[in-house]
């Protein structure tokens, strides 16, 4: 087997060194009541040529070659070759997360810098290493608003990524003491920060901006009201380009921003590995969670880095620890870092930009073929719009030509109405003028046959 | 060629500096394409409109180069020996690389109709039922994403079985040899921590569970082989205990790639264990994630697993929402897909040797003990499994600490073992050193512990100031978590 290096030879010498008669003996401290009697069924040992044919003939069906106008949590832009080449580099894929800094400051000044450009984009001073994807930031983020206030009621908008909303409850089910209550939508396509009127101490107001429908939440409003009942404000993103125009998080009165970076490099890979993130105003770093990389400087004064604060964690306080979490998303974030240097802060903004003008025309486009848009708020890449009549067969047609267009919103929302007949649709500079103008036509002639 | 003659590793080497990113590139620059609309720009109202983050602008080669450099700074795997103790650092294959990237798994949308993605949903089936089988266990979820994520998706699902069965369980037992991401999996599913101690032989005792056990107990969280490399061969026993009174058992996978093919978890009566993809079945750490942390399950938590599963149907494959037992969702899609397809890629590749490669791992860790053990001090002295824990004992004379041993090997071309851990030893220096080592390089390896173990006599100051050869010398922790410095300028 080529990944075991030992000869025969190698075998009986090592095995006569240790006293041990063959390999079988090396496990007889295994009692009888925790050995395994019968053999691994697994298939036969494949070749490299197996393999690949094997795993190509999957990925063949894997609808990576659909035409997709959908986010929803998944967004689709354009890598440079740059960044996947830079970032196979062995000495970043197959080190472990640095403990011994003098030999692994590439990783930590890279994180470092990540730490940095994240910060720089959420409008908070304090970054960590990363989260395992967006769902979890949130959860963990609502957890570290309950630690902060020492209040455990949490008002979670109904436009937070419903998968989100899942892994949140997922982590609160064995809490006792939390109380979770759903800000519903308003008209606009807003969330209704009204109920927090009759909220009792909340520890935070969770929100997602642009929200679930791609609609740009009032922050400063939501901010307001929930510092004034003595909760923080956590906002999360699904889409980190939404930030290359709009105000950071930050800036507008957020205390706490997560999301999913997904966005910034890496590829959507039908949902995984991907980037959580999360950012905190310096007040509350002995209460974030995860890695966090420090600047510091060496024996003979030269600039360095190393993991740092890291009594919040489990390796030290143990059960009074933060979080679990150790391993994150290191390797995401490294690429994201990448990404993020290669488009610049001038490329992110213009990238935004088209991002923002073709998905206001597709927006356009579909209100002229009988769609209508939820409301007037702004919205970025994603939008809600309530859709013609038989259009979900339509929906379905057009996926036996690979496209998928759009998302119905009433088994995601099956409470809310307004949404019983609202699509979600979704377009980045991975689609051109022409593609929108294709997916229009399609859609017109389906509509007229 | 003697075993055990000392040969430097490393050799001299330029290492160029490399500016943090902001203090390069100038505003204009662009490292990569960037699109065209065509279309009139749309703009945001004034009350939302901003100026976008302050990042560098650099050239495509500025970033090309700024990376390699850093990369220069980092060892990996693929440098040299890792020997890192309950870390499982094996070679990451190469063809799991390419499999991960291929362009239908790369693009694929997770919302696409379960018909457009038959290809994810049976490798993901199929890996299920692999890792299920290597354990010996009913069924596994691969949501989890990282090992301490599937620890506290294991306990989620103990806390969901036991208020279902409306029990009232607030404590959990622990060893005190466990890995400190128990105790805080066990807190954040609001469990309070009893603590196990380890026995005279380096391990859990069933009569020290007897006097614990009792009716507010949830569960016992355990890892076998233990931190110290150590079988708990009473966990049988020990097992049958807990559930006798009521308690489930939560078995920690750091530990797999010891007993593959070699020990059975269903027939132990664990109840449910999560793996390490990044550890045993090699996919890559990436240099601090991302990992994957399934889980796999007996009988009595099989409802309890995260939901949605993959089902098959004839020859189909479907998402099953309908789960009413389910912790719920455990990661925003179905975990970390393409992290999955290198561990699945992996089994495919070793088939029924993964056994082969723990009898390596067993053989090359007891081989080290042997070599070493007349030199550093071996608190518990028998057969180990995978890893063996020496301390700096022999060595404190010379006023040389595990941390100088750590750095010294640096030095040698090494990256040290775990140092200062597990608690329950002093000074713990734990070296695991997996089975894709060759002799040739454990043999190395071994020669530089001994020539450590002789510097410490003859010239200890060549090990205080280690390592000397690297980018930067020793850091500054102290003052780093002092005065924090988290970020460059922010802007």
């Amino acid at each position: 087997m080529r990944y075991l290096p030992h000869t025969p030879e190698d075998i009986w010498e090592m095995l006569d060194v240790v006293g041990a008669k063959d390999l079988d003996d090396l496990f007889e401290t295994i009692p009888a009541s925790c050995r395994r009697e019968r053999p691994l069924d697994l298939p036969a040992p494949m070749s490299e040529w197996e393999l690949s044919r094997h795993i190509e003939s999957l990925a063949a069906k894997s609808g990576g070659d659909w035409q997709v106008f959908l986010g929803a949590g998944s967004q689709a832009h354009h890598i440079p070759v740059l960044v996947p080449y830079l970032a196979s580099r062995s000495e970043f894929v197959t080190s472990y997360t640095p403990y011994q800094p003098e030999m692994s400051q590439g990783t930590l000044q890279a994180i470092f810098e990540f730490q940095t450009l994240i910060s720089r984009l959420t409008g908070l001073e304090v970054t960590n290493a990363s989260m395992y994807d967006g769902s979890t930031a949130l959860a963990e983020a609502a957890l570290m608003a309950q630690r902060v206030t020492k209040k455990s009621t949490l008002a979670v908008s109904a436009l937070i990524h419903p998968h989100w909303r899942q892994v949140l409850e997922t982590y609160l089910a064995p809490r006792q003491d939390v109380t979770l209550i759903t800000l519903p939508m308003s008209s606009d396509g807003r969330t209704d920060c009204s109920p927090l009127k009759d909220c009792e101490a909340p520890a935070a107001l969770l929100l997602q901006s642009p929200n679930f429908l791609g609609v740009f939440e009032d922050i400063p409003a939501a901010a307001q009201a929930v510092h004034a009942a003595g909760g923080l404000l956590v906002s999360s993103f699904s889409e980190p380009f939404a930030l290359g125009l709009a105000k950071s998080p930050g800036s507008l009165g957020a205390d706490i921003v997560c999301g999913e970076a997904q966005s910034l490099g890496l590829s959507q890979g039908f949902g995984g590995p991907t980037l959580g993130v999360m950012s905190c105003k310096m007040d509350y770093v002995r209460q974030i969670p995860g890695r966090l990389v420090g600047q510091t400087e060496d024996l003979d004064g030269q600039r360095g880095f190393v993991l740092t604060l890291s009594t919040r964690e489990q390796h030290i306080r143990r059960s009074r620890a933060v979080s679990n979490i150790c391993s994150n998303a290191g390797h995401c974030a490294l690429t994201a870092a990448m990404f993020m240097a290669a488009i610049g802060g001038s490329g992110f903004r213009k990238t935004a930009q088209v991002n923002l003008d073709l998905a206001e025309y597709c927006k356009k486009g579909l209100s002229e073929i009988g769609f209508r848009p939820l409301s007037t708020a702004p919205t970025f890449n994603e939008f809600a719009l309530h859709a013609p009549a038989g259009f979900a067969a339509v929906h379905k047609k057009l996926q036996e030509r690979n496209i998928l267009a759009g998302l119905s919103l009433a088994r995601w929302y099956p409470d809310i109405s307004d949404l019983s007949d609202t699509w979600l649709f979704g377009v980045t500079e991975t689609k051109t003028k022409a593609d929108i103008d294709a997916l229009l036509a399609a859609l017109r002639q389906e509509v007229r046959s | 060629m003697s075993g055990n003659a000392f040969k430097q590793v490393g050799a001299r080497g330029l290492i160029l500096n490399e500016d943090l990113l902001w203090e390069k590139g100038k505003k204009g620059r662009s490292g990569m394409s960037l699109p065209e609309s065509g279309l009139p720009p749309a703009s945001l109202p004034a009350e939302l409109a901003g100026t976008g983050p302050d990042w560098p602008d650099l050239s495509e080669q500025e970033v090309a180069r700024h990376y390699t450099r850093l990369s220069t700074w980092n060892f990996g795997v693929d440098t040299g020996m890792y020997p890192l103790g309950s870390c499982t650092m094996k070679y990451n294959p190469k063809i799991n690389e390419a499999m991960a990237a291929l362009p239908g798994f790369a693009q694929a949308h997770p919302l696409l109709p379960a018909e457009a993605t038959q290809g994810e949903l049976r490798l993901l089936h199929e890996l299920e039922t692999y890792l299920a089988e290597i354990v010996g266990l009913k069924a596994a979820s691969l949501q989890p994403g990282a090992g301490a994520h599937g620890e506290l998706c294991g306990m989620l699902m103990i806390a969901a079985y036991h208020r279902h069965h409306g029990h009232r369980k607030t404590k959990v037992l622990l060893p005190d040899t466990a890995h400190g991401t128990n105790p805080a999996s066990a807190s954040m599913c609001g469990f309070s921590e009893v603590k196990v101690p380890l026995g005279p032989k380096g391990f859990m005792e069933r009569s020290a569970i007897e006097k614990l056990m009792d009716d507010d107990v949830a569960g016992l969280m355990v890892t076998n082989p233990n931190t110290l490399g150590l079988f708990e061969c009473e966990l049988a026993e020990i097992i049958e205990l807990v559930h006798q009174r009521g308690g489930l058992v939560y078995a920690d996978g750091a530990n797999l790639n010891a007993i593959m093919g070699y020990a059975d978890l269903g027939k132990m009566g664990v109840d449910v264990v999560h793996y390490n993809v990044h550890k045993t079945l090699s996919t890559p750490h990436g240099g601090g994630g991302p990992g994957a942390g399934p889980v796999a399950v007996g009988e009595t938590l099989l409802p309890y697993l995260p939901g949605p599963r993959v089902v098959k149907n004839g020859d189909r494959y479907e998402w099953n929402e309908d789960l009413p037992l389910s912790i719920g969702r455990m990661h925003s899609f179905y975990g970390q897909f393409r992290v999955l397809v290198r561990a699945y890629a992996y089994i495919l590749s070793m088939g029924a040797e993964l056994k082969k490669a723990s009898a390596l791992a067993v053989l090359n860790a007891n081989y080290i003990k042997e070599k070493l053990k007349g030199t550093f001090e071996l608190p518990f002295d028998q057969p180990c499994m995978h890893e063996c824990v020496f301390t700096d004992a022999k060595q404190q004379p010379y006023k040389i600490s595990t941390l100088d041993i750590a750095k010294g090997l640096i030095d040698m071309g090494f990256h040290p073992p775990t140092v200062f851990f597990p608690l329950v030893v002093s000074n713990a220096i734990m070296i695991e050193p997996t089975e894709t080592e060759s002799k040739e390089d454990i043999d190395a390896f071994i020669a530089a512990m001994l020539e450590i173990a002789r510097k410490a006599e003859s010239s200890p100051e060549t090990l205080t100031s280690a390592p000397v050869m690297t980018k930067v010398r020793r850091l500054d922790e102290t003052t780093a978590a002092r005065h924090p410095r988290l970020t460059g300028d922010m802007r």
